[in-house]
């Protein structure tokens, strides 16, 4: 017997470059190799208080003036002032329920409009020759390009606001809604046609329940664009509402009300995605799973 | 009476400058009664393309099908279909799933879930009728797949591999399972399968088909379901010399057809 030499690839490697090129055999209830698994919720939290921590150090040490950067302390004062005291003689939260009817309204609107209008689209190729060139052609503009366009026409009204939003928000559910017709697999359309559906049943009974898991996805993003257009929609003419106060308080050079003001929109917004993913799992919990 | 297909041809029209494609040449069938006929054949012989002339997704280019002596315009629960998988609808429980063909036809609740209720019981699903469908083995979604089909009462029950996705015990269940249902319910089936022992064991009548054009080469009368059902257990029925003599036969039949294709 002769000895074969073998390259030597079985030896014990260590270091970061061999942690990352294999994983490691996973724990029993896990699936080795699933990209990205594991909890985060920890490092999430720790994420978060990193940034603040950061935030009040160099703050704090001085390193940056309050003009450009607040501290975290008076960011929280100035809610504190502004929750009792109004900005602009309104109430904050008047503030808030100005701005959240904009949004929501305009997202309602879009749904009642865009889901229809998608599932249309994706079912007719009437409706989706007529109705795509003129969403493909506004939906990558900027909504604060056709914002002077808005207030020719519409005024400086809640109109114009409320339109601007909704056609931002229009879009991306109407194109989730049309993709989402693509859902249902061509077996269970067969299997409805050889049971004895009309084209009409199809369409209520395995078209649109298939669709759902991705419209509700469509509506997360869409209300997403809500919010990116609502400071857009108020920068004319607003005497309330959130992105107002943000556009004031920035003439004022007040940062901290710019920056708390962000924050209370971040986290509306975070709250509603939070309550649409809940709503995900109550009502589409076969999503991906057939 | 029954289904039968009349000179059936079908030609899928030129793509991309290449050749029209003769799917299926002149087919003639007839399924009535009881008859358990399955369609076996390499892939591309136009089997599926049979079975979706008879459930009416497609329309033959010459020739006719005909149902009780009427002429087949598009799909229609008198042929409902089993499909090998996806055919479910993961947002109804298993008993909204058996169901729903009753419910595409108008059938008042109560009477729908009492009928459905029947076949869940025939598949031995009873303890599931509330189950998400998602959640169930892949055998018994193939079963709730069987009673929602057997509710729509068809007179020809359209079967498109559906043992295909299924692992070789569950499979073997399943055939006897399938076998008492016909014999229970008396329908007409028409069952495609690439599995040549599924073909022979359960088969009344076996068409084996060519590809290019798509034809039947050969066809075969078949006892050996009757055996079964006669009380002989599964495995001793497939085990049995005439059982083994005709698979081989068949198996070279099918074998020469896939060289003379590559």
């Amino acid at each position: 017997m002769t000895e074969h030499s073998y390259p030597n690839t079985q030896s014990k490697k260590t270091g970061i470059l061999f942690f990352m090129m294999k994983a490691r055999a996973t724990k029993p209830g896990e699936t080795y190799g699933v990209p990205g698994q594991g909890d985060t919720l920890l490092l999430s939290i720790l994420s978060i208080l990193g940034i603040i921590f950061v935030w009040w150090l160099v703050t704090t040490m001085g390193w940056i003036k309050p003009l450009f950067l607040p501290s975290p302390q008076a960011v929280l004062f100035k809610f504190i002032n502004v929750w009792n005291n109004g900005f602009t003689n309104t109430p904050f939260l008047e503030h808030v329920g100005i701005s959240a009817a904009r949004v929501f309204g305009a997202f309602l609107l879009a749904c009642m409009v865009g889901i229809p209008l998608g599932i249309a689209m994706g079912m007719s190729p009437i409706i989706r020759g007529i109705f795509d060139p003129p969403i493909e052609f506004y939906r990558p503009i900027p909504p604060l390009a056709y914002l002077p366009l808005m207030i020719i026409w519409f005024g400086i009204g809640e109109t114009s606001k409320v339109l601007l939003i909704f056609l931002s928000v229009l879009a991306p559910v109407a194109l989730g809604a049309r993709s989402g017709v693509k859902s249902a697999a061509i077996e269970q359309i067969h299997a409805a046609y050889s049971f004895g559906a009309s084209r009409w049943q199809v369409m209520s009974q395995v078209i649109l329940p298939s669709a759902l898991p991705e419209i509700l996805t469509a509506m997360r993003i869409g209300i997403g664009f809500g919010w990116t257009t609502l400071v857009a929609a108020e920068m004319v003419a607003a005497t309330k509402g959130l992105g107002y106060m943000v556009l004031t308080a920035s003439q004022f050079l007040q940062t901290s009300t710019v920056i708390m003001g962000i924050i209370v929109i971040a986290i509306i917004a975070y709250a509603f995605d939070m309550l649409m993913r809940f709503v995900e799992r109550k009502i589409v919990p076969w999503k991906g799973r057939m | 009476m029954g289904l039968s297909v009349r000179e059936a041809s079908v030609i899928y029209p030129t793509v991309d400058g290449r050749p029209p494609v003769e799917a299926l040449r002149k087919i003639d069938l007839d399924i009535v009664n009881d008859d358990f006929v399955v369609a076996l054949g390499a892939s591309g012989c136009g089997k599926s393309t049979l079975l979706s002339l008879i459930a009416g997704f497609l329309s033959p280019s010459s020739g006719e099908i005909l149902l009780d002596g009427s002429t087949v315009q598009g799909p229609g629960a008198d042929r409902a279909v089993v499909f090998q998988k996806h055919a479910l609808m993961p947002w109804l429980n298993v008993l909204d799933n058996v169901a729903f063909g009753l419910k595409l036809q108008g059938v008042a609740e109560a009477k729908r879930y009492e009928i459905a209720r029947g076949f869940i019981a025939l598949l031995g699903l009873g303890d599931f009728e509330k189950s998400r469908v998602y959640n169930l083995s892949g055998g018994m979604q193939q079963r709730v797949g069987i009673a929602r089909a057997l509710t729509c009462d068809p007179k020809v029950l359209l079967m498109d591999e559906p043992l295909g996705a299924l692992d070789a015990l569950t499979r073997e269940k399943a055939q006897e399972l399938i076998l008492n249902i016909w014999h229970a319910t008396h329908k007409s089936v028409f069952f495609i399968t690439h599995s040549v022992e599924e073909a022979i064991f359960m088969g009344t009548k076996l068409i084996v088909m060519s590809p290019r054009p798509g034809r039947i080469a050969h066809r075969f009368d078949l006892p050996f379901s009757r055996q079964f059902l006669g009380g002989t257990p599964a495995r001793e029925v497939k085990a049995s010399r005439e059982f083994i003599a005709l698979r081989e036969d068949v198996l070279k039949i099918i074998f020469s057809d896939e060289e003379a294709v590559a």
